[in-house]
């Protein structure tokens, strides 16, 4: 045989390496990262409640995995704790594996050449200092304290525990009234929740495991928007028992529907003209159209709930009255004050809360921006419904200053690029530090600071000064949404209890001490959201039946489509598309485009029915009455 | 009507018929493990999967309806591979120790196991070992469950009390005690209904016969045994006796074969407990104890733990009345140690209950005049009993009927129903009445109180009955889901009885925990039928007409509810429960 000792061999006859080379990933390797793909989505819709211990024993074994293998405490260390893991677990451990567990995991963390090892053994330390009481039960008792938690992750993440999967179904079949008759049972507002709820049921839908969250809030709009009117069931008998509630809001409105088709006598009593609460005097129109929730509130109105306009309590009508003349008492004031920013000069003119300002678009008393600068103080929803309305006012220049950076922002990231979509600037890492008034005692701009940003503490990026001089930012009207607060002054006069500004009730929604009154929603809670408040009218009502001494159920008997029994094969998630962002800031018309029918059954379709597959078949797979 | 295709027939099904019972009507059986229709239909063992044509999964059977065109394969080439597949995984983690397993060959994974012609586990094998407490009635083989969940359903949705419940998560997701307690420590009424609804030998009562074997062979041991009624209705059943010839009186004769020196019918004591019980009644009611609550029966020891953990602020309204099984323990260690003329001591007492509460019933504490020691020594269960039988190697059909000894030789057909729900209660009217007129009712007057079926109308019978111008309200329960819910009616107002009977097995004690095991078939009701024929032909049908009774008291008690009969025949349940018992 000949060797040819050309330019690609050497003399021996190996390939020659070139001196640079693309890298073309192998296939391997590409199937890996779809592998890390799926399991990022795994792992994100992880079910709470599993065995912590096992968890750590599962991510350790993936961390070994992972070790280059060049250096001694991650090669080696990390599967001895991985050992000492599966003793605790298989029952074979004392105390002093725990010691000697400890000291490994130190060992390995100040010793380790890079973060492969050292942030592993970080995770099971912090296992054994975060949930020691785990491990000492298994030691000790060789029993686990976990069991699953949540059968139906939408369903159980679902505050008010609505049936998504029945629902689903039900619009998968264009049974869009039907799916309305559903969500009622324990959300009365289907619509608004259709436009605007978190949707806390889609963070770990099951579905994620194979491509991606159902949408849940999507498929809500469709029933909502294709369902026509729906009338409320009958309600039970009158009981002649009388309840008052205190603010029409989501919370109040819900607990006085329940309340009403219990048949007890409900009274809502609400300060301003109309009903709805902050969904109406706070969510801009753009986000929630008033005539749809209108149209909800007239459903709960439908059912006997009687109304009192105009009375504050405290000034009109204190609770002792209240109490007097009715069986039980149900405050749901929500959370309707503003935060203040606790700088010189904050009630000069041209400076709003967020509430005022977003309450007098809700009023009809609309200003006219056109030609201003607006400026909005924070980074959450109600900071994004702040610019988003300055923007529909007419401002000429609308920003949103906020401390941090986009990514830290309690808004949903929708509603960010939405703002962003509409032309709304966006300076991060500006902290407020005073306000320029002039000598009318009208604001004209604020001098903010620069942040950077610096060490997590508590699982979020902190902050602190770059040390540049101050910016100023220059504004006629300056919003201030940094949170709200309660009014709770009559309520500590009238003896309920509060704390943090927040009124303090047992997990009944019952105020110790005052027997027949009850609290719910923000101002119990602290500023949440509308599926919260609607939680806590539900755990409201519940309690004040039993208190009146009985035991309604709310149930609905519309019949739920048997689970199909396709394949499950992937398919994308269809999300709600916007009308065009230079057309939807000339009014306040919805932005949001709701799916077509043909959308929504492909949708519907991707809904894996954990209800009748999996865990929910055999607990909690699902609640008919409650 | 639903139209569908299975295995290449066409068939049809009446709507919302599962594929599974779909296949059944139509002569094609599925193999199943952890199925139990109504009370466990979730689809966890994956046995009863079925192709259905066009789709990659294989679905279950057992819990998907039978939808119009289907076309399912039962038993493809695909089916096969994955439902062979799936049980040799469940049984590399179960202990496949079947010789000496108390449910081989009866034993539904045994079974799918063989159907499939499994030879060998190509898994490597892990068995989970729990520890147990292995003196407790109810014994738990980790080994040996396969997590169906059987138990766990049958307790929290037939029995109400949540016994069992999964535990830890992940692949160490086992079956254990609720809430994290041991089995003592926990509110379980001893029932058996997890043990009789179990596939395969997880769950079992603690095996007696050695103790019984024993004192067989013990020269000093006077061995004394009693069989309840119940047992007459079920024994036959693994011996592969029919109902006819399976007769109490050839249960007598095992025993005798078996070694056992005296042999007596829990009718008996039955026909005693109507005495005091009766008696008790009577007096309760007519003094106006009776106007809030009711009088409860307290013959149910899984009843009486129930109520005693369950409902302790009632324990009051139980009736004192001992069970039977207790009364014929302290009748054998007095009145009839007297007759031999030999110390109570040497009188060692067996019964053979079809039940598995009766063996903590055994322990209880004795308050008066009793023997000091326990009124029973050993309980034994009706599979206990066969397990008795076949180790001796009594051939069934060479057993002959023979009659009970002297002197406690005689029972009604009154105490013969005591093994059916409404039994006790239909007893007991039947001799309350004739001591509140002093003459019979006819026999059949009460059948108001008897099942109509297997848990027909949620276990509850009520009816009134009219004795001159006294009415006296009845109920009857069984199931202690069934009875929950009575209970809960009763302290709401929503119900008013004077008298109530309860038993904690869905169709009373022939249904009981103690009793032959059929994988899937409830056989309470039938069985019951039984005794209710042999109660329909038998001689004496009124408690109080039963001659040995009569003398029994005339010899010895005196009478009903009187002082000796108070000391050796009743109890105090309170006092029980102030110490924990």
């Amino acid at each position: 045989m000949c060797i040819y000792i050309g330019e690609n061999l050497t003399k021996e006859g190996m390939i020659r390496m070139s001196r640079l080379e693309l890298d073309s990933p192998k296939k391997a390797r590409i199937v890996m990262e779809e592998l890390y793909k799926d399991l990022e989505r795994r792992i994100e819709s992880s079910p709470p409640g599993l065995c912590p211990v096992d968890m750590s024993r599962a991510f350790l074994e993936l961390c070994h995995a992972q070790t280059c293998g060049k250096c001694v405490p991650c090669r080696i260390g990390l599967g001895q704790l991985n050992h000492f893991i599966k003793d605790v677990l298989d029952g074979k451990a004392t105390m002093e594996t725990l010691e000697v567990m400890e000291q490994t995991a130190l060992s390995i963390m100040e010793s380790a050449d890079c973060a492969i090892g050292y942030e592993a053994a970080n995770m099971v330390y912090k296992g054994l200092i975060g949930y020691r009481d785990d491990y000492i039960e298994h030691i000790e008792h060789g029993r686990c304290t976990c069991t699953y938690s949540q059968p139906v992750p939408c369903v159980s993440l679902c505050p008010a525990h609505v049936d998504i999967p029945g629902y689903v179904a039900l619009v998968g079949e264009g049974r869009y009234a039907d799916a309305i008759r559903l969500i009622r049972k324990d959300n009365p507002f289907p619509t608004t929740c259709g436009f605007i709820c978190e949707h806390p049921c889609e963070a770990r839908c099951r579905r994620n495991m194979m491509d991606d969250a159902v949408n849940i809030r999507g498929l809500k709009r469709v029933a909502a928007d294709f369902a026509g009117e729906v009338d409320p069931p009958a309600s039970a008998p009158s009981t002649g028992k009388r309840v008052a509630v205190l603010g029409g809001g989501p919370g109040g409105l819900s607990a006085a529907y329940y309340l009403q088709l219990m048949g007890h006598q409900t009274t809502v009593y609400e300060m301003l003209p109309k009903l709805g609460g902050m969904l109406r005097y706070g969510i801009p129109n753009y986000r929630l159209p008033k005539d749809r929730l209108e149209d909800y509130v007239n459903a709960i109105l439908k059912t006997g709930v009687e109304v009192k306009h105009g009375l504050k309590i405290g000034p009109d009508i204190t609770i002792q009255q209240l109490q007097k003349e009715y069986d039980a008492v149900l405050i749901t004031i929500g959370a309707s004050t503003d935060k203040k920013l606790g700088l010189e000069g904050e009630n000069a003119e041209g400076i709003f809360s967020a509430v005022q300002f977003l309450r007098n678009v809700g009023k009809n008393i609309i200003m006219d921006l056109t030609g201003k600068e607006v400026a909005v103080i924070g980074g959450g929803n109600v900071t994004m419904d702040a610019v988003r309305t300055a923007k529909r006012l007419g401002a000429k220049k609308v920003s949103v200053v906020y401390r941090r950076r986009i990514a830290d922002m309690t808004a949903l990231p929708s509603e960010i690029e939405g703002a962003i979509a509409e032309g709304i600037e966006v300076q991060t890492l500006k902290a407020p530090s005073s306000l320029d008034i002039d000598e009318n005692n009208h604001v004209k701009g604020i001098y903010v600071s620069p942040q950077m940003i610096s060490a997590i503490r508590d699982g979020r990026a902190s902050i602190r000064p770059t040390g540049e001089e101050d910016i100023y930012i220059s504004c006629d009207i300056l919003v201030v949404a940094i949170g709200q607060n309660i009014e709770t002054k009559h309520f500590e006069d009238a003896g309920i209890p509060v704390n943090r500004g927040k009124i303090v009730t047992k997990s009944n929604g019952a105020i110790e001490n005052l027997p027949g009154v009850f609290a719910g929603g923000d101002c119990a809670s602290g500023p949440a959201s509308v599926i919260k408040a609607i939680a806590a009218a539900k755990v409201a009502a519940a309690n004040i039946d039993e208190y009146l001494g009985y035991h309604h159920e709310i149930s609905c008997d519309v019949e739920i489509p048997e689970a199909r029994l396709d394949d499950r094969t992937p398919c994308g998630r269809v999300n709600l598309t916007e009308r065009e962002a230079c057309e939807r800031v000339k009014d306040w018309d919805g932005c949001e485009n709701c799916m077509t029918e043909r959308e929504a059954k492909q949708e519907a379709s991707r809904c894996l029915r954990c209800d009748h597959f999996g865990y929910g078949i055999f607990k909690g797979g699902r609640e008919k009455l409650w | 009507m639903v139209n569908l295709t299975i295995d290449g027939k066409q068939i049809s099904v009446q709507e919302n018929t599962t594929i599974m019972e779909a296949a059944a009507q139509n002569g094609i059986p599925i193999p199943k493990l952890c199925y139990l229709k109504g009370i466990n239909e979730i689809a966890a063992c994956r046995v009863c999967v079925v192709e259905l044509e066009g789709k990659e999964k294989l679905i279950t059977s057992c819990n998907n309806v039978a939808e119009e065109g289907m076309v399912i394969f039962t038993n493809s080439p695909k089916v096969r591979r994955h439902r062979r597949n799936t049980v040799e995984l469940i049984l590399s983690q179960h202990d496949c120790l079947c010789v000496t397993c108390t449910r081989s060959g009866n034993c539904s994974l045994q079974t799918v196991a063989n159907d499939l012609d499994i030879l060998e586990i190509p898994f490597k094998q892990e068995l989970e070992h729990q520890a147990w407490n292995r003196e407790f009635p109810l014994i738990r083989e980790s080994t040996k469950c396969i997590k169906c969940m059987r138990c766990i359903q049958v307790c929290d949705k037939v029995q109400g009390l949540n016994i069992w419940d999964l535990e830890g998560t992940g692949s160490r997701t086992t079956v254990n005690v609720s809430a994290h307690k041991t089995i003592e420590e926990s509110a379980c009424s001893l029932c058996g209904q997890c043990i009789t609804h179990c596939p395969v030998g997880a769950l079992h009562e603690r095996s007696d016969t050695g103790k019984v074997w024993k004192a067989i062979a013990d020269p000093d041991k006077i061995v004394v045994a009693q069989v309840a009624p119940a047992v007459r209705a079920a024994w036959g059943e693994y011996l592969g006796l029919a109902q006819e010839e399976a007769t109490i009186g050839k249960i007598l004769d095992s025993l005798k074969r078996m070694g056992v020196d005296y042999v007596f019918d829990t009718c008996f004591s039955a026909d005693l407990t109507i005495m005091e019980e009766g008696t008790e009644f009577v007096k309760r009611f007519t003094s106006g104890e009776l106007k809030d609550r009711p009088m409860f029966t307290s013959c149910c020891p899984g009843w009486v733990r129930f109520i005693k953990s369950q409902f302790p602020h009632l324990v009051r309204y139980l009736s004192s009345a001992k069970s039977p099984q207790q009364m014929f323990g302290a009748v054998m260690k007095t009145y009839f140690a007297q007759k031999l003329g030999v110390d109570p001591e040497k009188i060692f007492t067996i019964s053979v209950m079809p039940c598995v509460a009766k063996k903590a019933e055994r322990e209880m504490e004795l308050f008066y005049e009793e023997y000091a020691g326990h009124d029973v020594d050993v309980v034994i269960t009706t599979r206990e009993l066969v397990r008795m039988i076949r180790s001796a190697h009594i051939r069934p059909d060479t057993l002959v009927d023979i009659e009970s000894d002297r002197p406690m030789q005689e029972g009604t057909g009154a105490g013969v129903i005591f093994g059916a729900t409404g039994g006790v209660m239909e007893a007991a009217l039947r001799s309350a009445y004739f001591l509140i007129k002093g003459e019979n009712p006819p026999a059949d007057a009460f059948k108001a109180v008897r099942a109509q079926g297997f848990n027909e109308n949620n276990g509850v019978q009520e009816a009134n009955f009219q004795v001159d111008d006294i009415t006296v309200r009845t109920a009857v329960v069984s199931g202690l889901g069934n009875t929950r819910a009575l209970l809960n009616k009763i302290e709401k107002g929503e119900a008013h009885y004077d008298f109530v009977e309860v038993m904690a097995c869905p169709g009373g004690c022939v249904g009981g925990g103690g009793q032959p095991i059929h994988d899937g078939e409830e056989l309470a009701f039938e069985r019951g039928k039984n005794l209710y024929y042999l109660d329909e032909h038998a001689d004496i049908r009124y408690s109080h007409e039963n001659p040995d009774i009569d003398l029994l008291y005339k010899e010895f008690f005196g009478e009903p509810n009187g002082h000796k009969a108070h000391m050796l025949l009743h109890s105090d349940h309170l006092d029980d429960l102030a110490n924990g018992r």
